[in-house]
Order: structure tokens, then C-alpha cells, then sequence
């Protein structure tokens, strides 16, 4: 044998590899970036996780938006005096409030009757008015108070307790403020049940999990590489969303992004944790569709998405509170609308953290690999 | 050096009712290639997935290279390649993304590069899984086996469903990888498979093996040499046919008899002996001859003459 060795000018032949060694972490490392890359290419992912949200989150902004002063509009009976409450009311302080429209009696019932006018003045030719108003509509009440109130301090009425008015509609106690972090919410529950549960069951139908177990994959490797890219997605639906209600309605973000990011990565583990255990023994895509509908039917409507379960009667608040999605709504809330610090939002993470840790242990007692 | 897989009297029920494995025994050597063979049902998945670990048996004994599944598993793993029937592999990923990811659970694997080459599927490398034809499909799935670089390969039904030229690819790869001294432990419902790639097979059916041996000893024992399939007609109809089984049975070195769909089949040692004595004894019953074939016999007769059934019937 000879110990020394030439190295050939060019290399004819490449060397074979020398034999590869995976670090402990390796298989954990493909798992996630397999899972990242799957969902990346899958068009329907990105829609109903990203885009989704954004469009709901801007079609009920703009439907529910606070309209500037809404003008009520008015009909006056054409006759003697119709004139003069006209005069009055366009002069009036309040006149940008108002509508006007002097018709005849039958064109200004039929506009009241299809809710054209809120209300109908009918002089009765002697100075005195009549006020045609429906006490079942709000907008008609409060057209029938305002118009008295101009009409009234417009010919002289003196007001006997001195009022200011302060009108508020500032960023944070809009319909869009409550919205978007309830919208955040419910978003982190349905990627968290759809992402996990769902996926779980796919793979385990298509006998992919049989599969991986049937190598050393570790199983909670597995496990933990699904749940980093859920919360890898959820920075990402988080930041999306808030910057879209910052950007788009003027939100203003009072709690930092750091408990925010907190928050979220809690609800998605949570969530996470129950996809799991509504996942853990089901066979067929089918049945975990049903399962996953079952499991979160409930919080779409009491967990106050859209809105508030102020609304349901008093008695069954403490078990809508003790439901997860009404635990991540009110912490999401509390920090984004508020700025409630995390330590006084306890009683909510503990009801996610209880939520999330009981799931987790059942699944992974109950949970079928093959 | 002990068996690279034994299993004694294992068995499996389902719910406390159905018996899909009952007292199966079996010993592989290593570097030997064996076949299980039996119909949809006999018992050959749930009898392999227990021998790879992934199912429990209700009782028995296995050892693969002397270890058990409730000792060693996590070590046991880096030693298996597995192709379970029909896996459906995420249709989003490439290729070569599969084999990696695959690659990534075993602590020493071989390059990607040499499996796709191997597998004949490095044009196909940066193609998405669900672009794949079949045969390519099934070859990745053998490729997601052969990449941890195993002792033992096992493969459920790998050919089913697939082409010609995709099975007789396959077939090479899998001659391939036990002339470098792998073992392999394979289960088919076709014949040819079994005949061409097993060095021994058991034949199993309602979940016990009826039959075991070379393919080769398995058609000289059991399936007569040839095969001699003819049909007559007679003025009398069937009823003449069926006892005349009696006559045919005593022509010169017929084996065995049975009937067949209208045909009538020999086994036979010597053909050139029987066909003679044959043509002679329907001229005697004065009926005519439809069909004459012969050929050589394989394991669908040894099958059909162990079972009275066909190995493809449902």
C-alpha cells in the first residue's frame, strides 16, 4: 500500500459523499420547513387564513361605520305655515342636521310610510305644528327631538339649566375597535382547529402519520413542528390584521406589540391544543369537519366576535367567560383597546392556559398515530 | 447470526371478533428475499404491519436481528425501511423535499442525490409529488424506504395498480437492493411478482400460511409440472363431462384434476404422455375436442388446487 497519494489535475470523478449525520434536531427542522412550504403552496390556505379576515374585517367596517351625523330628513305639509317652520329650521343652530322637503299630504305619507322621511310636519294653520313620527323607529324619535329642540329655541325658548355638548367619536370606542380584535380572535380559533385538527386528520387518513412512525421520527418533534408554524402564522395574521385596522380605520393600538404577540401565541396554543385532542382518534376528514364545527359553533356566538355577550342574559356569563375564545377576546380587547397590562388580564390566561394544558395532555394520551 | 425476521404463532384479532392473523409462523434469513402471497384479505397487511411494529400483535413472539418491538423500537426504526400500501405522500412538496424530509428522521442517511439517481427519479426531483405518474409515486415511496439505508425492507403490495414497465422497473430495484446484501420481505397478489423476486414465499390465506417454500418447490409439489386445459363437447352435454373426471384422472402421469369454467385441468408430470392417451380416450366417448392448451404451471394452480379459489377473486 502506498501512503502517499497524487491528487489528480481534474477531478474525473467526484469522491463519494462521506456518509451524512443528522444532529438531533434535524428531522424537527425538515418537519417544519415541510409544513411552512405546504401551506405556502397552498392558494386556499393563504386565502382563509390571510385574506379572509381582511375582507370580513373591512366589509362589516364600512357597513357599520360611524356615519358623520346622519341628516334626518324631513317632510313639511305645503299649506299656511309650512313656510315659517322652514324658515325656522334652516336658520336653526342645528340646521346641517336636517333634510327638507315641502310636498303635498299624499307624497309625504307615502315617503313616511317606505321610511323616506322620519318625520312629517304638518302645520295646522293657526301656528301651531303637528309631528307625524314612528316611536318604533330611533331615527324617527330622534328626529321628531331634534326638530322640537331646534324649532322650539329657533322662536325664543329659553333654556333654563346651561348645557355644553362634547360629541366623541374618537378611535377606540368604535364598532371597528371592538371588531377587529374579535375578528383576531376567532381567527386564531379556526386556523388553530383547521390548521391542527384538520391537518392531523388528513394526514392520519392518508396514512402519512402510520408512515412517519414507521421511522425514528420523534413523535413529539412532530408535534412541536406543526404547533411552531401555527405560531409562526399567527405573528403574521396578527401583525396583518392590526396593521390593516391601523392603516385602513385609523385603530389606535394602545397595548405593546410584545403582550399582543403574548396573547395570541397563547389563544393559538390553546386552540392548538384543543384541534389536537379534536383530532386525536378520528379517522375520516369528514367526521373532524363535523367535530371541528361542534367544538366551535358555541364560541361564534357567545364568545362576542361580532358582538358583545353583554347581550345574553346575566346568568350564563361566567360559563360564556369560561369559554377560550371569550378569554382570548376580552385579553386581545383589554390590551389592544385598553392597554390592560398582562398581570391584571390573569383570571383570562389562566382560563386559556387550562384550556390549552388539559387538551394537550388528554391528546396526547388518547391520539392515534396509525 | 439470528433470523432478520421470526415471528411464532402470531396472532391478531380485531374487536374480539374478527381473526385476520391466526398463529402465523415464519423465519427470514438474512440477504433472502420472501414473499407473502395471498388474496385481498388474508391477512397479509395486518401480518406485515405487525412485523414492522406499527400494529400490536393480540399474541405472539417477533424478533427482527434477534430485538423486539417493545425493547428496542427507536433503534429497530433506523434499521426498516418501510412502503406501506398505499401512503399518500403531501402532494406540495417535491420530490427531492420528500426524500429529505424522510432522510432527516434516521441519524445516518444516504445523500438524496444517489437515491433519485438510484430511483431512476432525479428528472423528477423538483417536480411536486402530486405530478407524479403512479410509478413514479411508487418509486418515491420505495425511495422514502431505501433512504435511511436499511437492513430490511419492507414492502406492502409495491406493484399493485402499476403499469408493466413501472412494475418490471421496480422489480430491478428491488433485486438490487438485496444483491448488496439487504433483506426484503414483500406481500403481492400477483404470481409473476412472487415467482420473479421471492426466493421463498408463503402463501396465506383466511390469515395462515397453507403453503411455504421456493416458488419453484411450491409449483413442483403442489402444482404439478404442467398444465394440460382442454373442453369437450358431447351429445349428452355436461352431465357426460363431469363423470368422465373419474377417467381423466387415470390417464398416464396426470397428478391431479379440476374443473375450471368450462375447462377441464391436468396437472401432469409428463405431457408428452398424457396428451396421446387423452385424444384417444374422448375419440372412445365419441365427443369432440373445443380447446387443447398446455403450459407450465405456476403458483396461481398451486393456489387454486391449495384454495379451490383464484388468487384475484374477491
Amino acid at each position: 500500500m502506498s501512503i502517499t497519494q497524487e491528487t489528480p489535475i481534474t477531478a474525473i470523478k467526484t469522491p463519494p459523499p462521506a456518509p451524512r449525520r443528522n444532529g438531533r434536531w434535524a428531522g424537527y427542522r425538515h418537519l417544519l420547513m415541510a409544513r411552512l412550504l405546504e401551506l405556502k403552496r397552498e392558494p386556499e390556505v393563504v386565502f382563509w387564513v390571510f385574506v379572509f379576515p381582511l375582507l370580513l374585517a373591512l366589509g362589516l367596517g364600512i357597513a357599520f361605520r360611524n356615519k358623520p351625523g346622519d341628516a334626518a330628513s324631513i317632510a313639511i305639509l305645503a299649506g299656511t305655515g309650512s313656510q315659517e317652520a322652514q324658515a325656522l329650521l334652516t336658520h336653526s343652530p342645528q340646521h346641517e342636521l336636517f333634510k327638507i322637503q315641502v310636498l303635498n299630504a299624499e307624497e309625504a305619507h307615502q315617503g313616511f310610510r317606505l321610511a323616506k322621511f322620519d318625520l312629517v310636519i304638518e302645520p295646522d294653520g293657526k301656528g301651531g305644528l303637528e309631528y307625524r313620527y314612528d316611536p318604533a323607529r330611533p331615527e324617527s324619535v330622534l328626529a321628531k327631538a331634534e326638530v322640537n329642540d331646534a324649532l322650539q329655541s329657533a322662536a325664543g325658548r329659553k333654556d333654563v339649566i346651561a348645557t355644553t355638548v362634547v360629541s366623541s367619536s374618537e378611535p377606540g370606542s368604535r364598532y371597528i375597535d371592538f371588531l377587529i380584535p374579535g375578528l383576531l380572535g376567532m381567527n386564531l380559533m379556526n386556523s388553530g382547529m383547521w390548521g391542527i385538527g384538520f391537518a392531523l386528520v388528513d394526514m392520519r387518513q392518508r396514512k402519512l402519520l402510520k408512515r412517519y412512525v414507521g421511522t425514528p421520527m420523534r413523535r413529539g418533534d412532530f408535534l412541536l413542528a406543526i404547533m411552531t408554524s401555527r405560531l409562526l402564522l399567527m405573528v403574521i395574521e396578527i401583525g396583518l390584521l392590526l396593521l390593516f385596522g391601523v392603516l385602513f380605520f385609523h385603530m389606535r393600538v394602545m397595548g405593546s406589540v410584545f403582550s399582543i404577540a403574548l396573547i395570541g401565541g397563547l389563544g393559538s396554543l390553546t386552540f392548538g391544543g384543543v384541534g389536537l385532542l379534536t383530532a386525536s382518534r378520528a379517522q375520516k376528514i369528514e367526521s373532524i369537519s363535523g367535530l371541528i364545527n361542534l367544538v366551535m359553533m358555541p364560541m361564534w356566538i357567545f364568545s362576542g366576535v361580532f358582538f358583545s355577550y353583554e347581550r345574553f342574559p346575566a346568568v350564563i356569563h361566567p360559563l360564556i367567560k369560561a369559554l377560550p375564545l371569550t378569554a382570548l377576546n376580552d385579553a386581545l380587547r383589554a390590551s389592544i383597546l385598553e392597554g390592560t397590562p398582562l398581570l391584571h388580564q390573569w383570571p383570562r390566561l389562566l382560563v386559556l392556559g387550562l384550556w390549552g394544558g388539559i387538551s394537550f395532555v388528554l391528546a396526547l394520551k388518547w391520539f392515534r398515530w396509525t | 447470526m439470528p433470523a432478520a425476521i421470526q415471528c411464532r404463532d402470531l396472532r391478531k384479532t380485531y374487536d374480539g371478533k374478527l381473526e385476520a392473523v391466526r398463529g402465523l409462523n415464519l423465519e427470514i434469513q438474512p440477504g433472502e428475499c420472501f414473499g407473502l402471497l395471498g388474496p385481498n384479505g388474508a391477512g397479509k397487511t395486518t401480518t406485515i404491519e405487525i412485523l414492522e411494529g406499527l400494529s400490536e400483535p393480540t399474541s405472539g413472539e417477533i424478533s427482527i436481528f434477534g430485538h423486539s418491538w417493545r425493547e428496542n423500537e427507536r433503534e429497530m426504526r433506523e434499521w426498516l425501511g418501510i412502503s406501506l400500501q398505499e401512503t399518500r405522500l403531501s402532494e406540495k412538496l417535491t420530490v427531492r423535499e420528500t426524500i429529505e424530509l424522510f432522510a432527516s428522521f434516521y441519524r445516518e442517511p444516504r445523500s438524496s442525490e444517489e437515491v433519485l439517481d438510484q430511483l431512476q427519479l432525479t428528472e423528477k426531483a423538483d417536480s411536486w409529488v402530486g405530478k407524479l405518474s403512479g410509478g413514479q409515486r411508487q418509486r418515491l415511496a420505495v425511495a422514502t424506504a431505501l433512504v435511511c439505508n436499511p437492513k430490511i425492507l419492507f414492502l406492502d403490495e409495491p406493484t399493485t395498480g402499476l403499469d408493466p414497465q413501472s412494475r418490471r422497473q421496480l422489480w430491478e430495484i428491488i433485486r438490487g437492493f438485496q444483491r448488496d446484501g439487504g433483506t426484503v420481505l414483500l406481500t403481492t397478489h400477483y404470481m409473476d411478482e412472487a415467482e420473479r423476486l421471492c426466493d421463498r414465499l408463503a402463501i396465506v390465506d383466511h390469515g395462515q400460511i397453507i403453503a411455504e417454500g421456493s416458488p419453484a418447490d411450491l409449483i413442483n409439489r403442489l402444482g404439478g409440472h404442467h398444465v394440460v386445459e382442454f373442453s369437450v363437447s358431447s351429445s349428452d352435454g355436461a352431465a357426460a363431462l363431469v363423470s368422465a373426471k373419474e377417467a381423466w384422472s387415470t390417464l398416464p402421469s396426470v397428478e391431479s384434476v379440476r374443473e375450471d369454467d368450462g375447462l377441464v385441468a391436468l396437472n401432469v408430470k409428463q405431457p408428452h404422455l398424457t396428451i396421446p392417451a387423452l385424444l384417444d380416450a374422448i375419440d372412445r366417448q365419441g365427443s369432440q375436442l373445443q380447446h387443447l392448451t398446455t403450459r407450465q404451471a405456476s403458483l396461481e394452480d398451486v393456489f387454486v388446487r391449495l384454495t379451490g379459489r383464484h388468487l384475484r377473486e374477491e
